[in-house]
């Protein structure tokens, strides 16, 4: 879907940490990020890249194991994009668009 | 990829997809049906009697500011005639309460409710960051649980209302069991479970509404509402046993969805399977089993619902459950839930009577217990008996250890209400 001209231009995406994930990236909530609209072997930019980028280039912390365990997003960790369950976005095969806002909640903090 | 439709209304985008069922919902939808079930939840557990004063029990988490939203909605829309009352607890560990105590003043403007802040220091001497001094960053989840709990019902019992609310909901109570299941304690698995529980030690009930709710929907719900609602975790809490029961209720969760409300259930057929003589010594009335509160669930500070369970307090604990299971001073009134009562055999079995304990006062502070010193009491002694340093030097009663130090107020521990 994407062409090779759109590919060029960067993604901008704003990726948002609630529920005490917050405190492994800067302990900041709300990021704006400009994504490559392309991984390195030429396929569209998708969730599951984004959890690499943001594990790689965001995270502040060392605790790697409280966002992602084998390499998906940690049991007990809600993933939102723009608001809806990824479950009903396909999780990882999702591909980014432009101004999508993507939440990534805890619950396994304190209630 | 077109937007998925809500499975109810057809006609709006789903947003939501339930745990327990798959079922896709849009955000109007959802919240409806989590409303509605927590309604039918109270409505068939008989939780609330019109007009009684309840006290909320608010740490400004998600699960207690879901709690106090529901109930409020609730209680408007079905008229419970309830007067609702949003109760917190200051630890008193510097800055932590800070921020969640700020949210739960926000939260009482929000919902109109009155707020009572207790503390620590006031009820016990000690605050949480005193206490960590003394004995230490690991095991202290053990005391901030045991005074938390008393704290809850004093706070209660100094507003005159005997109904407190907490925000357990079915993870916390999952995670309970399989915790109890791992360690053998059939027991303690079978009171965790119960949905209400009544306590002659202090005149207090407490029950759980949000107790078939999942965590993930008590967060959907607090994002769609756009509630107020503060994230932290006891800086104190070591995670150990219970934290790990919690990964495994959440990787569970991610093969099998429903596995949170199955083992929920789970414990509630085998809590019917507990001999009383195993539940906590023999017992007059079958229905009835005694329980030491709500030490069963999330006993430590990370919220209401904490988290974690000191390691190095195991023989702290240990002593606090014998004496449980010696004299059980609390009274589970084992109510039974709903659907899931396949044979319904026990669908409506109520206790017919309470048992009856002889009650007496904690020695040291005068709260209603049936042991000669509560538990809370009996944490204070370890504490101020290993005071090193500093404070007042008073040395009472135990003339044995003359170079005792402890805290004025330390000893002067509460006789505040519950007279
Ligand atoms: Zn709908
Ligand atoms: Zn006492």
């Amino acid at each position: 879907m994407d062409t090779d001209s759109k590919s060029a231009q960067g993604l901008p995406i704003v990726v948002e940490f609630s529920g005490g994930l917050e405190l492994l990236f800067s302990n900041q909530r709300k990021h704006k990020l400009s994504l490559p609209s392309r991984d390195g072997k030429g396929h569209a930019t998708n969730m599951a890249y984004l959890v690499r980028y943001l594990c790689d280039n965001l995270m502040s912390d060392a605790r790697q194991d409280m966002f992602v365990v084998d390499d998906t997003v940690r049991p007990g960790v809600l993933v939102l994009i723009n608001d809806a369950d990824w479950e009903l976005e396909g999780e990882h095969q999702y591909e980014l668009k432009k101004n999508d806002n993507v939440l990534f909640v805890s619950t396994l903090h304190g209630g | 990829m077109a937007p998925k439709m809500c499975a109810l209304c057809g006609t709006s985008r789903a947003f939501i997809v339930r745990p327990k069922n798959q079922q896709k919902l849009c955000k109007e939808c959802f919240t409806t049906a989590f409303e509605t079930e927590i309604h039918n939840t109270i409505i068939a557990n008989s939780l609330f009697v019109p007009g009684e004063r309840v006290a909320i029990g608010a740490s400004g988490g998600k699960d207690s500011t879901v709690l106090a939203s529901v109930l409020k909605t609730l209680n408007e829309r079905y008229s419970y005639r309830l007067n609702l009352v949003l109760l917190s607890i200051d630890e008193g560990i510097k800055g932590y309460r800070d921020d969640s105590l700020e949210t739960v003043k926000r939260n009482a403007v929000q919902y109109q409710m009155p707020l009572e802040i207790v503390g620590y220091d006031k009820l016990y001497g000690w605050t949480m960051d005193q206490v960590v001094d003394q004995i230490g960053k690991k095991g202290n989840c053990t005391y901030c649980g045991v005074f938390r709990r008393q704290a809850l019902d004093r706070g209660a019992a100094g507003l005159g209302i005997r109904h407190v609310v907490t925000g357990h909901n079915a993870d916390d109570i999952a995670e309970t069991v399989m915790m109890n299941l791992l360690r053998g304690d059939l027991p303690r698995l079978a009171r965790a479970t119960s949905i209400v529980t009544a306590s002659p030690a202090s005149d207090i009930k407490r029950s759980k509404p949000l107790k078939y709710a999942y965590e993930k929907e008590i967060v959907l719900y607090a994002h769609h509402k756009r509630l107020d609602y503060f994230t932290t975790e006891c800086i104190y809490s070591p995670e150990a046993f219970r934290g790990s029961a919690r990964t495994l209720i959440k990787s569970l969760e991610r093969i099998r969805p429903s596995a949170i409300l199955d083992v929920v259930r789970s414990g509630e057929d085998m809590a019917r399977l507990v001999p009383d003589e195993v539940s906590g010594g023999a017992r007059p009335n079958k229905d009835i089993l005694v329980v030491e509160g709500e030490a069963e669930i999330g006993g430590g500070c990370g919220s209401a619902n904490g988290r974690s369970s000191g390691g190095e307090m195991a023989d702290m604990e240990k002593q606090l459950l014998d004496i449980e299971h010696a004299q059980g001073n609390e009274i589970d009134i084992a109510l039974r839930g709903q659907k899931h009562d396949r044979n319904c055999r026990n669908t409506n079995r109520m206790p017919k009577k309470l048992h009856k304990q002889q009650m007496g006062k904690c020695k040291r502070c005068g709260y209603l217990s049936s042991q000669d010193i509560c538990k809370a009491c009996m944490l204070l002694e370890g504490l101020n008996k290993n005071k090193p340093k500093q404070q007042i030097e008073v040395s009472v009663e135990e003339a044995d250890s003359p170079t005792l130090t402890r805290r004025m107020e330390g000893l002067k521990v509460i006789p505040v209400h519950q007279t």
